[in-house]
């Protein structure tokens, strides 16, 4: 399964970034070999003045990925991942590893709905 | 470390923003309520915490607290469009193509000019110019500064003449003041909000944890609270009331209140007219620094906000930062209600 | 003629010496409440309402038959309003600024546009003046678009005063420019004075012709007339720190019915800036009529 993690570095140690538009990079990862396929630095979405939530909703559509793991999915983003039929899990903490087995392990929460507003949170 | 021109938060200090710090913003709906004097006021008895100057566009809350300014930072925001005069070959379709009537022809010229005032900065004529010969450039729009001053921190900005008045730069001035309460300990952040109910208020308000309407007893007065509660309820943002310079028309203050009350707001208290308080911003001093009835009133307000919502932790009606300091459950459990979340760039 | 009424700072009284200089000339103008997210001239006025219409943004709508998912579009938009998946392409109306862009680039014409509503401008008459008043929907973020349908109403038979919003951004901006003059308000203490300097540059930054009025003269010192004295700056009009007037304003009553000794202010206004709309040359009177407003 391709799974895209919110992370501030590109390896899977890295810390994860608990945002979404406003993530430093989202890592591809593919839950089979465990390892990282792609990162994509999200410098244009840390600096959009707006819609940075949907920028980034299209940019892990593009990655092909079935999944997103990150803290937290505003508004747009949210609605722009249901469109694409990708399913998101908030929560997450740690490193990106971390990340992939609190996926793995089902601690995770399916989100429903955004977790937090959106304007630069 | 400083945010990037952006004015977004590297993750460390996103990070210190999950302590807890509190805001309290000051709007009014209508200007010249006497918002700006009861945030300078507020920063007296609060003792201790940061003050924030959104009203980016015509910020006066320097003019009293006399800041020291630390740091200086450039603000971007958006572009603008710029015709490589050289390489255009005066075929004319830009000037069909632009809705913001920003590319004109000076007479005499067959090659067009773009009025860096109009220009929207959407990048229309840049992408469609047959011969690439206008560029989109990144768009210097102000600056914004850190500041000390004798009630605390103060993060303010000035944004340039002309600049679109997005919020942007009050996100950032927003931003860098969690980012220096967090930093210097201090537990609240006083937001001194901008007039209006358009883009830069939204960015004053959102994730906020209360908001404070200062507002006048006239019909003006009435009728602008009205409006700014109903976008501080909009957001789901526990609100109060202030009624300033009461005494003038005390049966508009009542309806003033009513209203309020009739809308899930409180009453945080009355401020009389008093003209201590242009003594005051005269002095450069703070109302409640040169005393008297207004001063005691705005006392007055002051500990109600702070005790129903600015102090201790969870009371009811009162909000916490959620981790990443990303907005509090007030904010949030309206989203589903929310179906137009605007924050623009260039707001034209 | 079009005189705007504009200040840096908020309630100084542009709306006071708005309605006020409309009642007071000769000829009834068209009154243009620009202040679109806090309108207030019609507390004032009460109009008879003769009728409104909503305006808005020109935002996208993609015919998914004809869309071939190339991303053209989005990779336009500066916005991100669009959003092209392998599912389709999504539409985030709220952050578009009707550009027209995707419209343009869409290489299979996929792409129309419809009207997004932002708020509404509404039209009505007080004895002989005209009134038009923008009101921006609660929680619409963009106020420019809807200033400039007002403007649209403009006509041209007669002197039009706008009513500007506070401040020195867009949206006054959207408001004042193509005027032909601009009246400054302003009171006499250290916020006013401030807030003045930064409107000044404004005025400046657009090449319109201006003077100040002051408001509240003598509730605070002459900091404000030390600061257009030494501009060259003409004042053109003074009211006076006065409870009378604080009152009538507050029960949204017009000055120059109620008030003897404020006439006079008024009318001396009025003429003056007849006689400074008469003087002008013709090229500014081109300048006043260039922007298209209703263009969209």
């Amino acid at each position: 399964m391709k799974v895209v993690v919110t992370s501030t570095g590109e390896c899977l140690d890295s810390p994860i970034d608990p945002r979404f538009g406003r993530a430093a990079s989202f890592v591809l990862v593919d839950t089979v070999s465990g390892a990282i396929t792609t990162v994509v630095d999200n410098r244009d979405g840390v600096e959009a003045a707006q819609g940075a939530g949907v920028q980034a909703a299209e940019a892990v559509s593009r990655l092909g990925a079935e999944c997103l793991v990150t803290g937290h999915c505003g508004p747009k983003a949210f609605r722009t991942l249901q469109a694409a039929g990708i399913a998101v899990y908030t929560g997450a903490s740690g490193t990106v590893a971390d990340a992939l087995a609190q996926l793995a392990a089902g601690t995770l929460e399916r989100a429903g709905a955004p977790d937090v507003a959106g304007h630069w949170a | 470390m400083s945010a990037p021109a952006g004015g977004v938060l590297p993750l460390a200090a996103a990070q210190a923003d999950a302590a807890l710090v509190r805001e309290l913003v000051v709007i009014s709906g209508k200007g010249g309520t006497g918002k700006t004097s009861v945030v300078a006021s507020f920063a007296v008895l609060a003792g201790n915490a940061v003050l924030a100057d959104c009203d980016v566009d015509a910020a006066d809350l320097h003019l009293v607290v006399e800041p020291e300014v630390l740091e200086r930072h450039v603000f971007t925001a958006g572009h603008r469009a710029v015709v490589r005069a050289p390489d255009c070959a005066a075929c004319g379709e830009c000037l069909e193509w632009c809705r913001f009537d920003a590319l004109v022809t000076p007479d005499g010229s067959a090659v067009p000019e773009v009025d860096p005032i109009a220009c929207e900065g959407c990048g229309v004529c840049a992408a469609l110019c047959p011969l690439h010969a206008i560029d989109l450039e990144p768009r210097v729009c102000g600056e914004w500064f850190v500041s000390a001053t004798r009630c605390g921190p103060m993060v303010h900005a000035r944004l340039g003449i002309a600049a679109e008045n997005s919020g942007k730069l009050v996100s950032v001035v927003r931003a860098e003041a969690r980012r220096a309460a967090a930093r210097s300990g201090r537990g609240l952040v006083l937001i001194d909000g901008p007039p209006g109910i358009g883009c830069p208020v939204i960015a004053a308000v959102t994730g906020a944890t209360a908001v404070l309407l200062v507002t006048e007893p006239s019909v003006s007065g009435e009728h602008d609270v009205e409006r700014a509660l109903a976008l501080a309820r909009h957001f789901g943002l526990p609100v109060a009331v202030a009624v300033n310079r009461w005494d003038l028309c005390p049966e508009g203050a009542e309806r003033i209140e009513a209203h309020a009350r009739a809308h899930g707001a409180e009453i945080a208290g009355r401020i009389r007219y008093d003209p201590t308080v242009t003594a005051a911003q005269l002095a450069a001093r703070s109302t409640v620094e040169l005393g008297g009835g207004a001063a005691d009133d705005i006392r007055a307000v002051w500990n109600h906000v702070a005790a129903r919502w600015l102090r201790g932790g969870g009371h009811g009606g009162g909000g916490s930062a959620g981790p990443g300091g990303a907005g509090t459950g007030h904010a949030f459990e309206s989203v589903s209600t929310i179906t137009a979340s605007p924050l623009c760039v260039a707001v034209r | 003629m079009i005189v705007a009424i504009a200040s840096g700072k908020g309630g100084t009284g542009k709306t006071t010496f708005a309605v006020n200089l409309a009642r007071s000339l000769e000829q009834p103008p068209q009154l243009l409440d620009c202040d679109v997210e806090a309108p207030n001239a019609h507390l004032y006025l009460r109009p008879r309402i003769l009728g409104a219409e909503a305006a808005g943004i020109l935002v996208p709508r993609v015919d998914a038959v004809r869309c071939t998912l190339c991303g053209d579009c989005a990779e336009l938009c500066r916005y991100h309003a669009l959003a092209v998946l392998r599912t389709g392409v999504m539409v985030f109306p709220e952050l578009c600024h009707g550009c027209g862009g995707c419209a343009l680039v869409c290489p299979e014409g996929a792409i129309t546009e419809e009207l997004r509503p932002i708020g509404v401008v509404e039209w009505g008459v007080a004895g002989d003046i005209e009134l038009v008043t923008g009101r921006l929907d609660i929680g619409e973020a963009q106020a420019p678009p809807l200033i400039r349908a007002v403007k649209a109403k403009a006509r041209g038979d007669r002197l039009v005063v706008v009513d500007a919003p506070p401040g020195t951004s867009c949206p006054t901006i959207a408001a004042i420019q193509g005027s032909d003059f601009v009246l400054l308000v302003t009171e006499p203490t250290p916020f006013g004075l401030n807030d003045l300097a930064l409107a000044v540059e404004t005025v400046r930054a657009l090449g319109l012709p201006f003077a100040v009025a002051v408001n509240r003269a003598g509730s605070g010192d002459d900091r404000v007339h030390e600061f257009c004295a030494a501009q060259g700056i003409e004042i053109l009009a003074e009211l006076p720190d006065d409870r009378r007037i604080a009152e009538v304003s507050a029960r949204g009553r017009i000055l120059v019915d109620e008030l003897d000794h404020v006439r006079p202010v008024f009318g001396a206004l009025a003429r003056r800036l007849v006689e400074l709309g008469d003087r002008r040359p013709p090229t500014l009177a081109a300048a006043g009529g260039s922007r298209a407003e209703g263009r969209r």
